[in-house]
């Protein structure tokens, strides 16, 4: 990290994540730099998908397995619990719920986001490992909902995040939800999902997006 | 109830008193009598309970009121006791002292309205708006609309008819 954009940052960071000194256990004196330190600072790399028959494989078998991050933003966040419930059990599909960014690789936007809350979701989506699938909700992830007008919350998700399927309503059933769970497999075994590359691509369209609505941008460029 | 009033009455200078249902009052006030108030209805009338705690622009007349809703619920009374303060240095002495969740209240009202209550613990830390930088969204001078516009990218084709005569042209097309 430059040290312009250092300063830059300084002025919205939490003390504890300035730089500083901490005491340890013998007496020793460590100098720390939470942002440099928790965090690694290069920017990631486009992951070529393999050719042919192997990559029809292991489309097929991510296809069968999403694990998704238990996370909920806005309405949608209460469509979700009876989706794995006996009655819709999204287990039968493949689909079971993950309580960390590490171990899921989709993330369900459920509705709409305020500008303090798209900085925490940029920052799970951005630890999960690839590959790794974005589903919104709504018409608020679409264009804005009836937040349309509203100060603080975003219009469009996909100028933040590549987005591989919406679902349309206000909110969609969970019977809309598995179908959008259905549509996100065909279009990971047609070999189009390919959302995380497009984000790397194109990561300084995004972060120039990010960046504009988050003006008190206190991490890293890419959180990982 | 009266009784209350009239008690009220006799020691701070309320007008306005308008009893909005049974067992809810609404009195104003001015701005600077309310601690001394406040303070005698929570600890020698039963008004325990802070309730809420809000704001209201009133751009025209240039003023802030503050509302200050408390209940008494030995007696199930809500009494609101509004005040009066001047738009441009908005400053409102705080509460927190009577009741700790005030410094909430007070936070967010330093953040939506940018009405200061110094003193008040962790006031200017951000609370729903972290790096706002434009003037506090729910002034009324605030275009939200606009603020929007230029802030989100907003999709085009989005189509807003008035209720009234959509729904005229989609029931009596012909009148
Ligand atoms: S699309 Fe409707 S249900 Fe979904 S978050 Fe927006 S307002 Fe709520």
């Amino acid at each position: 990290m430059s040290e312009k954009k250092q300063t830059e940052q300084d002025k919205f960071l939490a003390p504890e994540n300035k730089k500083h000194t901490v005491i340890g256990p013998d007496g020793e004196e460590i100098q720390v730099d939470p942002l440099n330190d928790y965090f690694c600072t290069d920017l990631p790399k486009v992951e070529a998908p393999y050719k042919g028959v192997l990559e029809k494989f292991l489309n097929w078998a991510r296809a069968e397995s999403l694990w998704v991050l238990s996370y909920g933003t806005g309405c949608g966040s209460i469509e979700l619990p009876p989706l794995f419930s006996p009655r819709f059990d999204a287990y039968r599909f493949g689909v079971a719920m993950r309580p960390t960014p590490r171990q899921s690789g989709v993330l369900i936007i459920s509705g709409y986001l305020a500008v303090k809350t798209l900085k925490r979701v940029i920052r799970s989506y951005e630890q999960m490992q690839n590959p790794k699938y974005v589903i919104a909700l709504g018409s608020c992830t679409i264009n804005g909902g009836m937040y349309w007008d509203s100060y603080n919350t975003i219009n469009r998700l996909d100028h933040y995040l590549p987005v591989d399927v919406y679902i349309a309503g206000c909110m969609p059933r969970p019977e809309a939800i598995l179908a959008g769970f259905n549509k996100l497999k065909e279009r990971i075994k047609s070999g189009n999902a390919e959302g995380a590359n497009e984000y790397i691509e194109k990561l300084e369209w995004y972060k120039a997006n990010q960046k504009k609505i988050i003006k008190d941008w206190n991490m890293p460029t890419y959180n990982w | 109830m009266n009784e209350l009033i009239d008690h009220i009455k006799a020691r701070f200078p309320i007008y306005d008193v308008i009893e909005s249902q049974p067992g809810q009052i609404f009195v104003s006030l001015e701005a600077s009598k309310l601690i001394p108030m406040i303070t005698s209805l929570k600890t020698n009338h039963g008004f325990t309970v802070l309730v809420i705690f809000t704001a209201v622009d009133w751009i025209e007349d240039d003023k802030f009121q503050i509302t200050y809703v408390l209940n008494n619920p030995k007696e199930k009374q809500d009494l609101g006791i509004r005040v009066f303060i001047h738009r441009d240095d908005a400053t409102m002495e705080s509460i927190h002292h009577l009741w700790k969740h005030a410094a909430t209240f007070q936070r967010e009202l330093k953040e939506m309205f940018g009405i200061d209550f110094p003193g008040s613990p962790g006031v200017d830390d951000p609370f729903l708006l972290e790096g706002w930088d434009n003037i506090p969204p729910m002034r009324r001078d605030f275009d939200t609309k606009k603020y929007s516009e230029e802030t989100y990218f907003p999709r085009p084709g989005r189509e807003t008819n008035d209720p009234a005569t959509f729904m005229k042209q989609m029931l009596y097309p012909d009148d």
